[in-house]
């Protein structure tokens, strides 16, 4: 199958961020004084368990960062066609669950639909009655058979879990049993053993979905029949690109305003500290809205600017996550001033300054380099925040475009339904449980994070 | 003391005047007065006159901050600037662009907020100092490191949950309390518990958390271990040592938000159908009406910088060792 490679804004920058992590990895490696606070993390059991729910979280929105238009035919002179839908590898994976539509409301594992309609049967008599799903439980000729078809599915997917964590296991142990069984007796590698069941947490889970979301809807459909546990996947990747796109975009200002006006003090301190006193004294939220509501003008006006749906709703998620930088930047530039204010007291800054090194040089040199857990502590802190405030926003309809998939706008179109009868939660139970696994993961990493690379911290922030 | 407060207002001034210009270069300058009412008419099909008009009708006519034409003076006061943004420093809000004056709105809608909001920074501080000092009375035991998961938990879920499960459990299921409206004078208890309680219960994981972190700061002190030392039982040092000198953090934490509970609740106000700020907000953000949301940007900004004075001033009076330079 043929195909053409697409980069979206969004896409492109969180290869920059994949890369700048993977850069800052090799860094931390060769140095001790960034690996001894790693060790610790890497000690404590849980953030290894924490890490590893992240790690799942992050391999779903990354597969769905791979973006690409299928290859549809040939044009009149042979050259290639290529679908206007733009689709990514987690839609490839997810195929089924895309495809399978049905045509409103269904429960979780229902047979049937949610709402009555007129079905003729085969002798030619109309009644109302629930229809049958056209994909949910298809497979089965008698719907009396779901309990049983379920417990065998379950049971088969949580031994596909199984064999998928020993294998993987093995595979880390590069097959040596030995290794395998001082893991898990060794009590010095409790960190790891903490990780290792909740990868198996991870793989009974990823077990059964292998064997029951293809012929099942796990968490039911919405409104318009879409699978609302491919909808939750989808979400994943807008919840960590708000989550960390955000900061990065701050980062660059917020860390060259904070550690030039502690270093330089006077008028640029003092022109430093009022652009970032009259930012931060205008309510985030209202800034965010009458900036959203201004771009909302904008992209009316230059509709012809954007080529697709998918490029629209992709810049309006880069510009939420400017715009939520632009407001939460503040508090990380008063952080670093403070540090910086205290670091060029220190000898070796007052020793770069008589022997009359550039300003520019001490910053990148001396500076620099000791106010950056700084910036790791408050990247990890802010992420669980931001992810929050998403769905925040998406209600009050000021968050990302309607079209994208977000945690926010499944609450948002779901909550009118807890009026009907019976009532409709699966949307939101699946939206509010994806949101709160990843928070607390990253809750209970930034924790840890915090407390190895600067305890005096925990009293500031 | 009165020279330092004197100093304190003016310098909030050029932090109101760079709000101020924040707000109106946003408004503005980023889409001209056209592009608003092409948005509100429709995109398509809008003839110059009716955008003329719509313009008119709400004063976006006039030239954006020089008025050429105009004599004397008036070539600076007879623009969208000066009319739009600097009447803002009297408090003059003006129209919305449905024609509502909005300082008459502000003044009435400034109570619903303040029913909602007082009670919940209230019952919140009582449960979170509580709790925090239970956990801190009990540091280092089971109690404590599941007190504290259990807070990461609370604070991990999305405060839209606290909302929606609040009402469906309490006011749905239950039938306790009713699940939105509003009445005015003393009618409006009822309607007021079920969102104090979702209110309160929302903020008690990252409040508890916090103040057991200061809690547990100042048990860590000299004066404590003194305090011990002299055979005073520990139910004594904690509340008469550690609760008194922890509550210095707290309460000006408390001090910085308190002008800020004029402007409300946003997702609480519009979940239970309250009248208030919040809401009031919430509603112009739906309609897009800028005049509303402009007005209340700089309110907001006011009451911030209003919080920030009363905290240093706050500072002086509870800890003597802060002294004003």
């Amino acid at each position: 199958m043929g195909f053409q490679p697409v980069v979206l804004a969004t896409d492109a920058l969180i290869y920059l961020l994949l890369a700048l992590a993977v850069g800052f990895a090799l860094y931390a490696r060769r140095h001790e004084h960034l690996r001894a606070p790693w060790r610790q993390v890497a000690g404590s059991r849980t953030a290894m368990g924490a890490l590893v729910v992240l790690g799942v979280y992050v391999l779903i929105g990354l597969l769905d960062t791979v973006h690409f238009r299928p290859l549809q035919g040939q044009d009149a002179q042979g050259r290639p066609r290529y679908a206007t839908e733009v689709l990514s590898l987690l839609d490839l994976i997810a195929a089924p669950l895309r495809e399978h539509r049905e045509k409103t409301y269904s429960a979780p594992f229902a047979t049937h639909l949610y709402m009555r309609e007129t079905i003729e049967l085969p002798d030619g008599r109309k009644v109302r009655d629930y229809p049958r799903l056209k994909w949910g439980g298809a497979h089965l000729a008698d719907p009396a058979d779901r309990a049983a078809d379920i417990t065998r599915r379950v049971a088969a997917g949580l031994m596909l879990g199984l064999v998928i964590w020993g294998g993987a296991l093995l595979l880390l142990a590069r097959g040596r049993l030995a290794r395998l069984r001082r893991l898990f007796r060794a009590p010095e590698l409790a960190a790891l053993r903490s990780a290792a069941w909740t990868g198996l947490v991870m793989a009974l889970l990823l077990g059964l979905v292998l064997n029951l979301a293809g012929v099942w809807h796990l968490l039911g459909t919405d409104k318009v029949g879409e699978d609302v546990f491919y909808q939750s996947l989808k979400s994943v990747r807008t919840g960590l690109v708000i989550g960390t796109l955000t900061t990065l975009v701050m980062l660059p200002a917020a860390v060259l305003l904070g550690i030039m006006a502690g270093y330089f003090r006077s008028w640029v301190d003092d022109v430093i500290q009022y652009l970032y006193t009259t930012l931060s004294s205008v309510p985030g939220v209202l800034l965010i809205a009458a900036a959203v509501l201004m771009m909302q003008i904008y992209m009316n006006n230059h509709q012809a600017e954007f080529n697709s749906l998918t490029e629209r709703a992709d810049l309006r998620l880069l510009f939420l996550c400017l715009i939520l930088g632009v407001t939460s930047w503040t508090s990380l530039c008063r952080l670093l001033r403070g540090e910086t204010l205290k670091l060029r007291q220190l000898e070796y800054v007052q020793a770069a300054q008589a022997f009359g090194v550039r300003h520019f040089t001490i910053l990148a040199r001396h500076v620099l380099p000791n106010v950056m857990h700084i910036v790791l502590i408050v990247v990890v802190l802010d992420f669980s925040g931001l992810v929050l405030a998403e769905a925040v926003l998406s209600y009050i309809n000021i968050g990302v475009d309607p079209n994208t998939n977000s945690w926010g706008n499944m609450i948002n179109s779901a909550r009118l339904e807890l009026a009907r009868e019976p009532v409709v939660w699966w949307s939101l139970a699946a939206a509010f449980v994806f949101m709160f696994v990843l928070v607390l993961a990253a809750n209970l990493f930034a924790d840890v994070v915090r407390d190895a690379f600067d305890p005096r911290l925990r009293e500031r922030t | 003391m009165m020279a330092y407060i004197v100093r304190r207002v003016l310098y909030a001034i050029p932090i109101l005047i760079g709000v101020n210009l924040l707000t109106f270069v946003l408004f503005f300058v980023v889409n001209s007065p056209d592009d608003m009412a092409r948005m509100h008419l429709g995109v398509k099909r809008v003839s110059d006159q009716a955008i003329a008009e719509w313009k008119a009708e709400r004063g976006y006519d006039k030239p954006l901050v020089w008025n050429a034409e105009a004599e004397g003076l008036a070539k600076l006061t007879d623009t969208i600037f000066f009319d739009k943004s600097v009447r803002l420093f009297a408090f003059d809000f003006g129209q919305s662009d449905s024609g509502r004056n909005i300082g008459h709105d502000i003044a009435q809608r400034m109570w619903p907020s303040l029913a909602i909001a007082v009670p919940i920074m209230l019952v919140g501080l009582a449960v979170n100092i509580s709790f925090s000092l239970l956990l801190a009375f009990f540091r280092g035991t089971y109690l404590d490191f599941w007190g504290v998961v259990l807070c990461v938990a609370m604070m991990s879920i999305s405060g839209l949950f606290y909302i929606i499960g609040g009402q469906v459990l309490l006011g749905k299921l239950l039938n306790l309390f009713p699940i939105s409206g509003y009445a005015p004078g003393p009618d409006a208890w009822r309607f007021l518990v079920l969102p104090v309680i979702i209110g309160a219960i929302s903020g008690i994981g990252s409040g508890t958390r916090w103040y057991r972190t200061l809690f547990l700061e100042e048990v860590g002190k000299d004066f404590v271990r003194t305090a011990r030392a002299k055979g005073l039982s520990e139910r004594a040092v904690l509340f008469g040592h550690v609760l008194r000198n922890a509550l210095i953090p707290i309460l000006t934490g408390v001090v910085v938000v308190i002008p800020t509970l004029f402007m409300g609740s946003l997702l609480l106000e519009s979940f239970f159908g309250i009248p208030g700020l919040g809401s009031y907000t919430i509603d112009a953000i739906s309609r897009q009406d800028f005049a509303i949301v402009r007005a209340m940007v700089f309110l907001g900004a006011v009451l911030y910088i209003l919080g920030l004075l009363l905290t240093d001033i706050s500072y002086t009076l509870v800890d003597p060792r802060v002294r004003l330079q």
